[in-house]
Parts: structure tokens; C-alpha cells; sequence
């Protein structure tokens, strides 16, 4: 029999509908009760409107009319020099302080918000998880140091720091990423510290060190995987977190720096026109919102479809009996509270580790 | 005995902590701006060489980093933290003065938002899957995904703007003293404590809630009931009192996210404040200020976390410090 033909078989069974037991990994199943959850496809829906927002920015200057830092200091303005509200002289969402279109402002400002959630994002995952790695398996005084170090970077008055480094530094849209990034990763160190620990002492570790495989090997081929539910659950979430931050660095002054829009910084012009220009609040700060929303609706589905363990507001009756046993049968936090938390625990069986010194 | 020995441990860590702290923001500031441009900002941009060389010699700029860095943690630990820069006057007083806004600011806040995320996440356990509790657990995630800032803004537009368009005058902006009534203190205060609680009574009414369900599935509940205690006394003398640990010790990390809270808060809502202070400090480079301000904020979080981990002994008879 040649190779063509045992390929052609292997495909007639394949395709044989009636007999085809199909094997569904466990991204397969995630991504099937994820697209029955409708809150995450609806937040999906949004999320990818904010970015065709974002990258058509120049587009919507283009079918306005109203380039980006252009000041209509006549028609966007009232005779007192005050902004014009929605649908005046042509401006959709009105004018900001200057006379400048805010709905083109806010597209621009969008460019920024969702470029330095996703990168920060990005960055805090990656060094997260590689140091959560190094300190759950190799344990000992690497943990020690690492753990300290995590513990610190997550009690201290991090906006503080972040005020004293934008200071010092003058602000710009690098010194933004590095200090968010900077003050994001601990959290997801923690958590993936506490999981290699429990993940570390499996069967199939042994088995694997015993075929000759090196630490690296095995924290990033064989105990990564494992983790990376998790992992995607509190990268989703990390997002509407980092949002904020740049938002609210920007709103402090200590952001992205004029006249480059962005969410927070419109937000901080804004301040003075409080009786007068109510759309200059409104329409940004609804952005922001509708943005962090879906995020973070996002990040519950995707916990919710990884983890059909953990609780669900929305859910059917028989989810609810399952969850309801569950408890019944003590275990501790679910995936939701480990992550506030921030605390260890293994989440494959439920039983917590052993606890920090103090505890 | 043990509770001795745990808590001069943690009041040495503490002051380890902070130690690094005052050296990291020292070095920071005073290796990373030059001299010459903090004598500039000092003497103004049309500051003649002659001019600038006095400011730096006045002020000891010149002095190699040792010397500066010795006086300045002598001074520290005799609780001087130096003379601000550009106010005439020591740091030490511009805490003192702005301190009471801040503190009004953060105990109101964080009572509100405990009384409320706590009482809200209660109800919501009790009646799980109640129409309550699903318009609570959607407010919740609108909460947990707006910023302070944002908060405060929409606050300003549609309550106050449209109060004192109506002539309704009880809430205003900006700072009344405590000595100068309290019906003022409260009108100025009652946004910015809404403000926080919008914020992060979130947070607190999902971690209760989720921990209370937990809680009250634990076999020691069950004996309680089956003992024929009342559903109230289960309730709070068994259920609650052990759900709160998880809430505690988010009270504990929430220290720290509440300072920067603060500051956004005081900005908002133009209260003249410690976050107003430091902001102001750091657009005018006053450094001795914001490092003054660094220092007490970590002071702030060193003791808060202390008082955290004290109060789980109290809360949870299985937790036993040592």
C-alpha cells in the first residue's frame, strides 16, 4: 500500500460524518462557551469598533474636514472664545478649548489610549510570567528575593513613584509605557509563582526531568502551557487597568504631552469648562468607559469560559447546581477572587498552599 | 507574646521599607536632574552664571553626593524633611497645613465605601441570583471599570453643576476647615467621598460577596444551622466575621491605589490637599516636597499594612500570628 493511499484512507475517515468522534482540546472547548456567551461576543463586537475607531482616525479627520490640531477660532468658537456644543458649524461632538473637533480628538486620542493599554499590556505579561516562572521553580533564595520584591512593588503607593519618575523625567509617550509596565507586572508574578509552585510537583514534571529535560525546557514548554488561562484571563483584565493609568498620568499632566491627543489629557483640559462645555466631559469620559467596560467584560467571559467552575451571575440552572456542589464541597476562592486577591493558591484541585510566613 | 515579637519584626521591616524608599526618591532626584538645571528653575530662566553659582552654593548643591545624602538622613530622622524650594517655608509645615483636607478626604472615603461594598455585597450573597443582586453585580463592573478621575468629572457635571444651577448652594468645590463649620466641611467633602466609594466600593461588594458564598458553604455553617441558630446569628456571628479575610487583606493593597486615588480626587475637585500639594511640586521641580510626600505616603502604607495584618488575628480564629 502506497503512502497516497493510506493518506487517502486516513482522510475518507476523516470525513465519515456519522462515525468521526471529534477530540476537542481545551481551546477548542474555551472558545465554543465563550462564543455562546453573549456579554463577551457583544464586548468582542465593541472592542474591535474602538480600534477600526482608532486606525481610521485620519479618515474621519479626512470626511470632516477637520484636521487634528486645527483651531477654528470662528466657527469653532462662541463670540465669548467658549467651545461650540455638538452638531454646531458641522462639529459632531463639538469643539474643545481651542476650537479644535473634539469627535476627531477623541478618535486620535483613541490611537494613543488603546496603543499604550495593548503594549503595556504586552510587556507586563511577558516579564510577569518569565520571573513567576523563575521564582515558583527554582524556588529557594531566587523565590526570596523575587517574592519581596513582588510584595513591595504591589504595597507601594505606585502613583506616587509613578509622579516622582514622570517628574523627573520630562513626560512622553516612552516614559508613559515604561512606567506602567513597570508598576503592572507584580501582580501577574504573583500569581504565576503561586501556580508553578503547585504545577512544579506534578507526575509529568518528574517524568520529564527524568528524560533529561533543563529547567528552561520545562517552565516554558511544559509548565507554561498550563498557565496560560490564566495568564489570558489577567492579561484581559490588565488592559482596562493600564487604559486607566495612561488616562489618568495624562489627566495629572504627567502623561502624554500636548498638543498630542489623548483620552486623559482632553479629560484634563476639560476641567475649566465645567458649567459651559458639558460634551467636553461627557463624550470622552464615555469612551473611556465603553472601552474599560468591554475589557473588562471581555476578561470575565474568557475567565468564565476557561474556568466553567467559577460563578456565574447569568448562568443556567444546571451551572448553578454544579457550582452550588462545589462549594458544598469547600473549596477555597474561585479563579475571580484569586486574581483580587492576589492570592496563592493552586487552582487545578482547589486546596490552598502552604501559606506566606506571616499567615 | 507572639503578638510582641510579630509586631517589632514588622515596625523593623517597616522601617527597612522605608529606608529604601527616602534612599531610592533621594537618588532619583538628586542624581538624575543636574544641578545646574535645578539652580535654573530655582533662580529663574534670566538668572545670570553669577546669580545661579550662589543658588547652588546656598542650597549645597555643590557638595559631593555623601554629604548631601548624610545631611539629609540626619535631618530625617530628627523628622525634618528640609526646606521646600520654592514656598517659604519648611516641608514639614506644608504637610502639617495640608494634612487635614487629605485626612477628611480619606477616612470619609474609605468609610463609605466599606459601609456600602460591604452592605451591598451582603445582600447580594444573601439573595444570590436576586434581581438585587444582578443590578448590583452589573453596577459593580461599571465601577470597577471607571477611573477616579472620570468619576469625579461626571460627578462635577451632573450633580453639582446642575445643584448650583438651581440655586442649591449646600455642595461646593475646593477645601472648607473643619473649624470653619461642619455643614461647610461636609458640602465640600461629600463628592470626593462619593467619588472613591463609586470607585472602589466595587471591588468590595464582589470580593464580599464571593467569599460570604463561599463561607456559607462551609461545613462549620451547617452545624451552626443545624444547632437551630437563627439565620441572623449564623449570618454575623459565624459567615461574616471569616468571609471578611480576603477583604482585609484587599484593604491592605487598596492602601496604596487609595493614595493615588487621593491625588486624582484633590485635583478634581480643586481641594488644596496633600495630592494638590505634590502634584504642584513635581510641575515646579520642588524636590525636597515630593520627596517629603513620598516619605510620608510610605510611612502611610507601612503602617496601614501592619494594622491589616494585625486584624486578621481578630477576625479569623484559625489565623494565628507568629
Amino acid at each position: 500500500m502506497s503512502i497516497t493511499e493510506l493518506q487517502y484512507q486516513a482522510s475518507q475517515v476523516e470525513n465519515a460524518p456519522a462515525i468521526a468522534i471529534q477530540g476537542r482540546s481545551q481551546w477548542q472547548l474555551t472558545w465554543r462557551r465563550l462564543r455562546s456567551d453573549k456579554v463577551a461576543i457583544a464586548s468582542i463586537v465593541v472592542i474591535i469598533l474602538m480600534i477600526l475607531f482608532a486606525i481610521l482616525a485620519p479618515v474621519i479627520a479626512h470626511l470632516t474636514g477637520h484636521p487634528v490640531d486645527q483651531e477654528y477660532v470662528n466657527t469653532g468658537q462662541t463670540a465669548d472664545g467658549l467651545p461650540v456644543g455638538p452638531g454646531v458649524h458641522g462639529f459632531i461632538l463639538g469643539t474643545d478649548w481651542v476650537g479644535r473637533d473634539l469627535l476627531v480628538r477623541i478618535a486620535y486620542g483613541a490611537r494613543i489610549s488603546l496603543f499604550v493599554g495593548l503594549l503595556t499590556t504586552a510587556i507586563a505579561t511577558i516579564l510577569g510570567v518569565t520571573l513567576g516562572l523563575i521564582a515558583g521553580y527554582f524556588g529557594g533564595v531566587i523565590d526570596g528575593v523575587l517574592a519581596r520584591f513582588f510584595d513591595a512593588a504591589l504595597a507601594f503607593p505606585y502613583i506616587v513613584l509613578a509622579l516622582a519618575l514622570a517628574s523627573v523625567f520630562n513626560p512622553s509617550l516612552l516614559i508613559v509605557i515604561g512606567v506602567i509596565s513597570f508598576f503592572s507586572w507584580a501582580g501577574i508574578s504573583r500569581i504565576v509563582r503561586g501556580q508553578t509552585l503547585s504545577l512544579k510537583e506534578k507526575e509529568y514534571i518528574e517524568a520529564a526531568k527524568s528524560l533529561g529535560a533543563g529547567p528552561w525546557r520545562i517552565m516554558f514548554i511544559d509548565i507554561l502551557p498550563n498557565l496560560l488561562g490564566p495568564v489570558l484571563v489577567l492579561a484581559t483584565l490588565y488592559i482596562p487597568t493600564a487604559v486607566t493609568f495612561e488616562a489618568t498620568l495624562s489627566f495629572l499632566g504627567i502623561g502624554i504631552p500636548e498638543p498630542a491627543p489623548s483620552w486623559g489629557n482632553i479629560l484634563s483640559e476639560a476641567t475649566g469648562f465645567y458649567h459651559v462645555a458639558w460634551w467636553y466631559v461627557v463624550f470622552p469620559a464615555l469612551a473611556l468607559l465603553i472601552t474599560t467596560l468591554a475589557f473588562n467584560l471581555l476578561g470575565d467571559g474568557i475567565r468564565d469560559a476557561i474556568d466553567p467552575r467559577t460563578e456565574r451571575i447569568f448562568a443556567g440552572s444546571k451551572n448553578r447546581r454544579n457550582q452550588r456542589r462545589n462549594r458544598r464541597k469547600g473549596q477555597g476562592l474561585s479563579l475571580d477572587q484569586a486574581i483580587l486577591v492576589g492570592q496563592e493558591r493552586d487552582l487545578t484541585d482547589g486546596s490552598p498552599l502552604p501559606a506566606s510566613e506571616e499567615s | 507574646m507572639g503578638m510582641v515579637r510579630f509586631l517589632v519584626r514588622r515596625i523593623l521591616t517597616g522601617i527597612l521599607v522605608m529606608w529604601l524608599v527616602a534612599t531610592g526618591t533621594f537618588f532619583l532626584f538628586f542624581t538624575a536632574v543636574p544641578v545646574q538645571s535645578v539652580a535654573r528653575n530655582l533662580a529663574g530662566r534670566s538668572a545670570s552664571p553669577a546669580v545661579l553659582q550662589e543658588v547652588i552654593r546656598y542650597y549645597g548643591l555643590d557638595r559631593p553626593w555623601y554629604t548631601q545624602y548624610g545631611h539629609f538622613l540626619n535631618e530625617l530622622i530628627h523628622g525634618n524633611l528640609g526646606q521646600s524650594f520654592y514656598l517659604e517655608e519648611s516641608v514639614n509645615s506644608i504637610i502639617k497645613q495640608d494634612l487635614p483636607a487629605t485626612i477628611s478626604v480619606v477616612i470619609g472615603g474609605v468609610i463609605l465605601w466599606l459601609v456600602a461594598g460591604l452592605a451591598v455585597g451582603i445582600l447580594s450573597a444573601t439573595r444570590a441570583r436576586s434581581l438585587f443582586d444582578r443590578l448590583a453585580t452589573v453596577s459593580v463592573l461599571a465601577g470597577v471599570s471607571a477611573p477616579t478621575f472620570v468619576v469625579g468629572e461626571l460627578l462635577i457635571i451632573f450633580v453639582f453643576v446642575q445643584l448650583s444651577d438651581h440655586g442649591i448652594t449646600f455642595i461646593t468645590t475646593g477645601y472648607n476647615a473643619l473649624t470653619a463649620g461642619f455643614v461647610p466641611w461636609l458640602g465640600c467633602m461629600i463628592l470626593p467621598w462619593i467619588t472613591l466609594a463609586i470607585v472602589q466600593a466595587a471591588v468590595y461588594t464582589r470580593l464580599s460577596r464571593g467569599s460570604l458564598l463561599d463561607t456559607l458553604g462551609e461545613d462549620y455553617i451547617r452545624t451552626a444551622r443545624s444547632k437551630g441558630l437563627s439565620e441572623r446569628r449564623v449570618l454575623f456571628k459565624h459567615a461574616v466575621r471569616s468571609a471578611m479575610t480576603p477583604v482585609v487583606s484587599q484593604l491592605g493593597i487598596d492602601v496604596g491605589a487609595l493614595l493615588g486615588g487621593v491625588i486624582v480626587v484633590e485635583q478634581v475637585f480643586g481641594l488644596h490637599g496633600l495630592g494638590y500639594q505634590v502634584v504642584n511640586a513635581i510641575a515646579q521641580g520642588d524636590q525636597p516636597t515630593v520627596i517629603g510626600f513620598v516619605i510620608v505616603a510610605s510611612a502611610f502604607v507601612v503602617a496601614a499594612n501592619i494594622i491589616v495584618d494585625m486584624s486578621y488575628a481578630l477576625l479569623d480564629p484559625r489565623v494565628r500570628i507568629s
